[in-house]
């Protein structure tokens, strides 16, 4: 077993990268994901492994410093929250344009605008059908505790490179904020330069006589090739929805009702669960892992044995959606949320069950 | 066996450090944990809170809106906190600086002189140790020893000597707990 520790999510975020063999991490300062700067600038990375860890001066300089490195085939990160991640838009667009692997960290605060620093999920559509401009998808992870903060870090570095694209991490002001126990997987040895080029052969990294020049673009100005690259990208990303679907089922054998939520919700509404059982009421929850891909298979296969569905979300209704294109209209599906910062208690989400989908 | 504790106090009077020794604690004991603090902008005006959850079981909610047991060291966190402990629950607080008294009558209420007598001792700065030995006399969740490691985690080395005096704080707090009303 690994090193046992009490951390922040945050932390574990900043101790994953290190541990995962990360070269590089760009960002800049924003609540309430600060502590992976600050814990890296601490851990000094530089030292233990010689990761580069920068503050850039701003979140766009940030993650074009991701696609500058990603494009060497160095393994980066950044990490940022809400308003933060609004200004990498571009530069995320560009680097699903380019295919370039890295991962993204969102720690959710409410919005819109620069709105409260205090934990939402209010970015689920901005992370899942593309905040920026193109036909582009990320693999995105939702943690929703400090042992999945570590794990997704490593996870979503090996998916990023098995598909040359950008990952994102979306978490949340709780999330980030929290200490729980986790557990660290042991140090994976950053990568030498030849294991790079072996690895990454599309790299931008030095050209050797045996090829030509390796160019990491996203402009094709012939609308041919172009599509061409659409094509490539789409074909990526149904094999992304045939093979990384990660999804979470907890009492839903015998359930009559069901909760679908994801992260701190999921947590919540896993309370919410124990609390709707004592009353008598048989409630499971379905928690996707994976946002994009959705387990669209799998949450119409529990919501089809099911009396009625709520979609748990603080947001005002953005993963319902996805739920209702899942599992179609036969059921009764409902939304319940909180905004702008708001969590929701377990004993409210039992209320809404009960009124929104049991009473209504 | 599930524990939901509430710690609420000024910013400063080592709140979340409490929790955090406390759930430290929990960790080397081998139980789950979960240490959930304010960070938003109540704490830009003051005050400070967090959630502590032990267990023996996976947690689910790391936040809540009803508590085993709270521990209040201000008078703003009494208006906030003394409502949501659950009927049977516990309320320990330090009288130094309150002025409306809990009244409850369905809870179990203590108070603990803590900031009075770390003043005294000039022990102002483990104030939060003596709170904690309080709670741990009337909640053994954790032993001697595992507290004893939990402070050699939480704590960074340099100051691992003022470990017997922390110790020696909690054992203190143990002595100060005065019952102020019990439901039994």
């Amino acid at each position: 077993m690994g090193e046992l520790r009490l951390m922040k999510g945050n932390e574990a975020v900043a101790e994953a990268a290190i541990r995962a063999g990360c070269d590089g991490y760009f960002g800049y300062p924003i609540t309430p994901q600060s502590e992976v700067m600050e814990y890296l600038m601490a851990e000094k990375p530089f030292e233990r492994t010689g990761m580069v860890v920068l503050q850039a001066e701003s979140e766009v300089a940030a993650i074009n410093m991701l696609y500058g490195g990603a494009g060497t085939g160095k393994m980066v990160m950044t990490s940022s929250s809400s308003p933060g991640v609004s200004l990498m838009q571009e530069g995320i667009s560009y680097m699903a344009g380019a295919e370039l692997p890295a991962v993204i960290v969102n720690v959710v605060r409410g919005g819109p605008g620069l709105g409260t620093i205090q934990p939402s999920q209010a970015d689920y559509f901005q992370a899942v059908k593309g905040g920026g401009h193109g036909d582009y998808k990320m693999l995105v992870l939702a943690p929703a505790s400090v042992q999945e903060m570590c794990d997704h870090v490593k996870l979503g570095f090996e998916k990023a490179y098995e598909y040359r694209t950008p990952v994102m991490i979306l978490s949340d002001g709780a999330i980030g904020q929290m200490m729980e126990k986790v557990v660290l997987f042991d140090q994976i040895p950053r990568r030498t330069d030849d294991e790079i080029i072996k690895q990454c052969p599309w790299a931008s990294n030095g050209r050797p006589k045996t090829r030509n020049h390796n160019i990491i673009t996203s402009l094709d100005l012939d609308p041919a090739g172009q599509e061409r690259v659409n094509l490539k990208l789409q074909a990526k990303y149904k094999v992304m929805e045939q093979k990384e679907v990660l999804y979470e089922e907890i009492q839903c054998e015998d359930a009559e009702y069901l909760f679908v939520a994801f992260g701190l919700s999921a947590r919540i509404c896993q309370k919410a669960t124990d609390l709707a059982r004592a009353k008598g009421i048989k409630v499971g929850l379905f928690r996707p892992i994976t946002l994009f891909p959705f387990p669209s298979i799998e949450v119409s296969n529990v919501g089809n044995r099911v009396k009625g569905i709520l979609v748990v979300e603080m947001n005002a209704g953005q993963m319902i959606e996805d739920v209702k294109l899942s599992v179609g209209c036969k059921i009764k599906i409902e939304h319940f949320g909180r905004f702008g910062g708001i969590i929701p208690s377990p004993d409210e989400v039992v209320r809404a069950l009960e009124q929104k989908i049991i009473g209504g | 066996m599930t524990e939901e504790i509430i710690i609420a106090g000024f910013g400063g009077q080592g709140v979340l450090s409490m929790g955090k020794i406390l759930a430290y604690s929990g960790v080397m004991q081998n139980k789950e944990v979960s240490w959930m603090p304010s960070y938003g902008p109540e704490m830009r005006g003051g005050t400070a809170n967090v959630t502590v959850i032990i267990s023996d079981e996976r947690i689910s909610s790391p936040i809540l809106n009803s508590y085993d047991t709270a521990i209040i060291l201000n008078q703003q966190s009494m208006d906030k906190f003394e409502k949501t402990v659950k009927p049977g629950g516990l309320l320990i607080y330090d009288p130094n600086g309150i002025t409306r008294f809990p009244d409850r009558r369905d809870i179990n209420i203590y108070s603990i002189e803590a900031a009075d007598e770390a003043g005294k001792r000039g022990l102002s700065k483990i104030f939060n140790m003596i709170v904690l030995g309080g709670f741990l006399k009337l909640k053994p969740l954790v032993a001697p020893e595992y507290i004893h490691k939990g402070l050699e985690k939480s704590l960074p080395a340099r100051h691992h000597a003022l470990i017997p005096e922390n110790e020696k704080a909690i054992e203190l707090g143990k002595e100060l707990l005065q019952a102020i009303h019990l439901v039994n």
